[in-house]
């Protein structure tokens, strides 16, 4: 009987194949890390949104807590509305301070919250109010020679 | 002067309405065979016989050129990366080339010249040996039976040779970088976690392959069907379906790349 060696070949070929696919997903992927399906979206305003791109992690204390799901550019306000898709298990309160951020020194942007007082927690659909923009690096050295040339004319 | 020009511009012409022809040809062929698959479904067995020839079989050369492929990924990755200081996201290199372009593309090269040309070899010997003929005869369908088995078999089989490919090239660098160099590694696995998405990498990847895996074993049967039935016809089938499953490969990454991962970071 040919056949069964090369079925028995056949299906082991299929199992490594899959196999292969589950440990692509969850050893080098983060299948695992952030499930959409149990989420919550908040949106913010940002004068300036620097570099931040969609799919940007949303962290607060360095912990991964959701996700930019949506950048767009309001006509009404002329600034940028940045939308979240935020996990579930963490609630923040009212009036929470979301500021555009950099790891390292080159690194990608995200957007940091740092929790505030408030009783209300932000619910589904909720807008921060408390919200800084990136650094710009042209206005930050702007802003630097701006006060170094005030320093020296009150010498 | 006109003699030596004209016969020239006519060879030409005669080129390209002739490769139209085939491209013809060609489509008719595909969509035929697609009508046709319905039996070799319902006939497993001559699917799986055909995916021990043309995966099973494969596997060796895959999981070989996957490991080395990481492995150099892994030490050209670490030459560069090192210059700046960032020699732990070495990981992140080698799983987001692997996963996006390089599992795919090089995967399905190799199955273009592993397999696709046995494909092509064996269905046009059967050709010049009347063999399909001889089925004809026998009111079997050649389409049916020889070509529509052998066109799903490597269907089913590239997405997941490209998988092993991957993962075999993602620990290949990982033995070169963290086992001899010595790179960190919880630094390996979590920057490369962190950067490797499931839906924009992998499942793109993975689509990646499920369209070379149709190109390719498309092109070898058509190549196989339509080859000349002398031993020349054949051995000319068999180069012209590696050099035009090559193209059609790097062709069809360039266009699936420009869809998928257009205005995505």
């Amino acid at each position: 009987m040919q056949r069964t060696t090369m079925d028995l070949w056949v299906g082991l070929f299929v199992i490594t194949g899959i196999a292969a696919l589950m440990v692509l997903s969850l050893k080098v992927g983060n299948l695992n890390v952030y499930n959409p399906s149990q989420s919550y979206v908040i949106t913010g305003n940002f004068e300036n949104i620097g570099g931040l791109k969609v799919r940007a992690p949303v962290k607060s204390a360095g912990v991964v807590v959701g996700r930019v799901t949506d950048i767009q550019f309001s006509t009404q306000t002329y600034d940028a509305v940045v939308t979240m898709s935020m996990d579930s298990r963490y609630l923040f309160p009212k009036d929470t301070f979301a500021s555009i951020l950099t790891s390292g020194l080159l690194g990608e942007q995200y957007i940091g919250l740092a929790a505030g007082g408030d009783e209300a927690m932000l619910k589904a659909g909720d807008k921060i109010m408390k919200t800084n923009s990136a650094m710009v690096l042209e206005e930050m050295i702007g802003r630097f020679l701006f006060d170094k040339a005030a320093e020296d004319d009150s010498f | 002067m006109l003699k030596h020009i004209v016969p020239g511009i006519q060879n030409v012409g005669h080129r390209v309405i002739e490769s139209i022809w085939r491209l013809g040809r060609a489509s008719r062929f595909f969509i035929l065979v697609l009508l046709k698959s319905g039996t070799s479904l319902r006939r497993f067995n001559l699917v799986i016989r055909e995916l021990y020839f043309t995966g099973v079989l494969s596997l060796i050369i895959i999981v070989v050129s996957g490991l080395f492929v990481g492995m150099v990924l892994g030490l050209q990755g670490y030459e560069t990366l090192q210059k700046y200081g960032s020699e732990s996201a070495v990981g992140t290199l080698v799983a987001l080339s692997l996963v996006r372009e390089l599992g795919p593309v090089v995967a399905a090269l190799l199955f273009a010249s592993r397999a696709g040309s046995a494909i092509t070899a064996e269905i046009g010997l059967m050709k010049a040996t009347e063999q399909l003929a001889a089925m004809g005869m026998m009111a079997v369908d050649p389409i049916a039976r020889v070509v529509a088995p052998r066109f799903w078999a490597g269907v089913i089989s590239m997405p997941f040779l490209a998988a092993m490919f991957s993962v075999m090239g993602v620990f290949g660098g990982y033995l070169v970088t963290v086992v001899f160099i010595g790179v960190d590694e919880g630094s390996y696995w979590s920057q490369m976690q962190s950067a490797v998405d499931f839906r924009f990498d992998i499942l793109n990847g993975f689509i990646k392959s499920c369209f070379f895996g149709v190109a390719v074993t498309a092109i070898a049967v058509f190549e196989g069907y339509d080859a000349p039935p002398t031993a020349e016809g054949v051995s000319g089938a068999t180069t012209r379906t590696v050099v035009t499953s090559s193209l059609a490969i790097l062709g069809l990454d360039f266009i699936l790349t420009a869809f998928m991962f257009r205005g995505v970071s």
